[in-house]
């Protein structure tokens, strides 16, 4: 018999240490006509391993604009950091709210900064452009970045995004005759897609469950308000009186 | 969790000593190959290490538990080492992984208190700060690739709130009712879960050591680098107790009837 | 008959191993296998063996299947939990089953559990570990219960209680606390059923629903989704696509239905049908 063993035991591999880890979970977001809804689930894992049932990936940064982060954590809890602390920079410096296309491209330069030590994080940006329509910014780890209308990142972006597609973008459905598509889904078709995204993405996907934080920032004065007063679980966060408004809808997931 | 500190942020690979039994002296060397590298020393591998550290709410506070086995390999070098350490007035650190590199964490942290005291200014620093700023220095030694080979929780109470955090050797921070760390978030974590999630505002000190109790049982039947002597640290309006060595009771009789592997009967 | 022109030692030949390394190596990898990353348990009580299941599948970190059976038949007071590949644990019990079937016929008597423990061995040593079978075989025979492990390589334990798969450690955990000699049924079917959820709920590879059997000398109780604690919500909305959505390039209908004359050329003799 031929030896089969020499492969393995050959000589003991070389194991430098390794500055990351992947903790799980799934965040996307999507662009109204004047709404931005950002949405992630709480789980926090390693490997097969729950380390916690809550610990958010979306974060409230202005009250036009939510970063959602996904990869590896300790980088995106810091990455979260730093971004906050350059837009209270901009705040003193200019007494006013960095416009969103501007934290856009701040996150750029940010993560470009690191390219050749990445921080391991996946970025969607969702919130207001100043001319009050919804946007949506999505990133890679080392900072290439577009403006879309609709994006799923993380664990389960794999099931996520074609469901997304199918319904946010009516990939592969031919409109009935005479009729259109809509450009903009209303922002209670909206949060039901994004519930059932995440419903099925627990399902399917191991490392997703536990709890839903779905982030909802509405533009100026923006007419979508009254179908969210009667939304379960939703809370204000808004910090401002006279501009956009952010609210947050909280649900529980399966825990298996 | 990987129950071997050996093993922490390496990556993943069952194929190579997966049960940690590479005897420590032949361990892979690690050094850089920077020609000027042997002037700097940094923490590779974990040497002597301590296993889990468990901790839950309860009513009055934060409890916290850690046996007293600080390990060589597989050695069970020294088995009175205090894995829980009082931070300030409101706070308790326990320590998984490398013992020296968690008293060098003791070292620096003792030092940041007595700088606070000497301001004087009216603050002194929680749990929260402390884990915050706990986690800021794994973090920043993790992007050094020289970590501190260890993962903590850090439980407090103050001005009325209890706090309970994790942070290990990479930086990864998280926060819930019950934390372990090693091999207890295998064994334990799913009893704390069960006897602790939902009840935190009304277990009571005894039933949270009889819990416990439980747990350290349990990790002392199946963690193979872990003794039956502990240490119990409360943290509550009172302020931090730590209590002396206990011993945990167990139970072998179940051996009794136990004959062979397979097929023997005598 | 002809000999083969190469040197072929004797027993298996795992020289494969050696080319399948060697691909995976270039980037060509095997095709990953459906585990069922899995808690099983097993524990001795009063009467006889309960054994106990989750119910999920999975193939890396999806789901393949949410209500999947890893309680396998080996003869009727005989059952086995498997974990591992999915495809191995299915065949390796299957097989056993079936030896032990006709093992059974052979000496008519009620078959053993160390037999098949033994047969389940002796198998999974043959194959060197690369049959990823992890099982947990249970079962009341004339020499009364008894409960075994048994890893991919071969080697066995005999405990009172026992765990395997991912979830091992969780359900583990359930029972050193809450395991005792000579428990009565229906307390030792909830401790089964306390090892199964805590692997459910803490193991990432374990989920969805309790599979339970019970064991004993005259009688064998199949529980299955004994408990169903992970049940889908309802969706927000319906996902119903009007006729017509589906784009097509062309239309082609066709007749399925052969119609033909049958005209009979000579009159020759009729077949004897009666």
């Amino acid at each position: 018999m031929p030896d089969t063993l020499s492969l393995s035991q050959s000589q003991p591999q070389q194991h430098a240490f390794n500055p990351y880890t992947e903790n799980g979970g799934t965040i996307l977001a999507i662009a109204g006509a004047d709404f931005s809804v950002i949405a992630g689930d709480t789980r926090q894992s390693e490997g097969y391993n729950i380390q916690t049932r809550y610990a958010p990936k979306v974060f409230r940064l202005t009250d036009k604009a939510v970063l959602a982060v996904n990869g590896f954590a300790a980088d995106g809890n810091m990455f979260v950091k730093k971004v906050r602390q350059r837009l209270e920079w901009y705040r003193h410096a200019h007494a006013k709210d960095m416009p969103i296309r501007a934290i856009a491209r701040l996150i750029q330069t940010m993560l470009y900064s690191r390219r050749f030590f990445p921080y391991y994080v996946y970025n969607i940006l969702g919130g207001i452009e100043e001319d009050g329509t919804g946007a949506v910014y999505s990133f890679d780890p080392v900072g290439s970045y577009e403006r879309e209308a609709c994006r799923a990142a993380g664990a389960a972006q794999s099931l996520v995004q074609p469901f997304l597609d199918n319904q946010i973008y009516f990939k592969n459905q031919t409109p009935a005759p005479g009729t259109s598509f809509p450009r903009h889904l209303p922002l209670s078709t909206v949060l039901s897609l994004v519930i059932d995204s995440f419903t099925s993405a627990t399902e399917r996907h191991i490392e997703v469950g536990d709890g839903l934080e779905i982030y909802v920032v509405l533009a100026k004065n923006s007419p979508s308000i009254q179908g969210l007063r009667d939304v379960r679980g939703v809370s204000e966060l808004t910090s401002t009186d006279d501009g956009e408004r952010v609210f947050v809808v909280r649900r529980e997931l399966k825990k298996d | 969790m990987d129950h071997f500190p050996t093993n922490w942020g390496r990556p993943r690979n069952d194929a190579y000593d997966a049960y940690g039994t590479f005897p420590l002296p032949h361990r892979p060397n690690n050094d850089t190959k920077d020609a000027f590298a042997s002037g700097v020393q940094r923490t590779q591998q974990p040497i002597v290490t301590g296993t889990s550290v468990l901790a839950l709410k309860y009513k009055d506070g934060i409890m916290m538990a850690a046996d007293n086995l600080a390990s060589y390999g597989s050695l069970a070098r020294f088995k009175d080492v205090q894995r829980l350490h009082p931070v300030g007035k409101y706070t308790v650190i326990g320590a998984g992984g490398d013992i020296s590199d968690f008293q060098y964490i003791q070292k620096f942290l003792e030092e940041l208190i007595i700088e606070e005291f000497t301001s004087q200014d009216g603050h002194d620093l929680g749990p929260a700060e402390i884990h915050e700023y706990l986690s800021q220095v794994m973090y920043a030694r993790r992007s050094k690739l020289n970590p501190l080979w260890n993962s903590l929780l850090v439980g407090g109470f103050k001005d009325g709130k209890s706090f309970l955090a994790y942070v290990d050797l990479l930086g990864t921070t998280y926060s819930a009712s019950t934390l372990a760390t090693g091999f207890g978030a295998y064994l334990a974590q799913p009893i704390l879960r069960k006897e602790v999630e939902g009840k935190e505002t009304e277990l009571t000190e005894d039933e949270a050591i009889r819990i416990m109790e439980t747990c350290i049982r349990v990790l002392y039947y199946r963690d193979a680098r872990s003794i039956d002597k502990y240490q119990l640290a409360t943290i509550t309006a009172d302020g931090v107790k730590i209590s002396d060595s206990r011993h945990i009771s167990t139970s072998w009789s179940f051996a009794e009837g136990i004959r062979g592997y397979g097929a023997q009967t005598q | 008959m002809a000999q083969p022109s190469v040197y072929r030692s004797a027993g298996f030949d795992f020289s494969n191993q050696i080319r399948n390394n060697f691909l995976a190596e270039k980037g060509l990898p095997l095709p990953k296998a459906t585990s069922t990353g899995t808690t099983i348990v097993g524990c001795l009580f009063k009467d006889g063996i309960v054994l106990g299941a989750d119910t999920r599948a999975t193939e890396g970190d999806i789901v393949a299947d949410k209500n999947c059976e890893k309680i396998h038949y080996i003869t009727e007071s005989i059952r086995c939990c498997g974990a591992g590949t999915a495809a191995d644990t299915e065949f390796t019990t299957a097989l056993i089953s079936s030896n032990m079937e006709l093992h059974s016929l052979q000496g008519g008597r009620k078959p053993r559990v160390v037999t098949a423990m033994t047969m389940l061995k002796q198998m999974l040593f043959r194959y060197q570990g690369q049959i990823g079978a992890a099982l947990v075989l249970g079962g009341v025979d004339s020499t009364g219960p008894h409960l075994f492990t048994i890893h991919p390589h071969g080697s066995t334990d005999k405990l009172p209680y026992v765990t395997m798969g991912s979830g091992s450690l969780a359900a583990m955990a359930v029972f050193e606390d809450g395991w005792k000699a000579n428990m009565e049924r229906q307390e030792a079917l909830d401790l089964i059923i306390a090892a199964i959820s805590a692997g459910i709920f803490n193991d990432l590879g374990s989920g969805s629903n309790v599979d339970a059997c019970i064991i004993t000398a005259d009688h064998t109780e199949m529980l299955r989704n004994i408990e169903m604690p992970n049940q889908r919500v309802q969706k927000e909305r319906d996902y119903k696509f009007r006729r017509g959505t589906t784009a097509w390039t062309k239309e082609d209908v066709r007749k399925l239905i052969v119609e033909e004359q049958i005209t009979t050329l000579t009159t020759g003799d009729e077949m004897d049908t009666s």
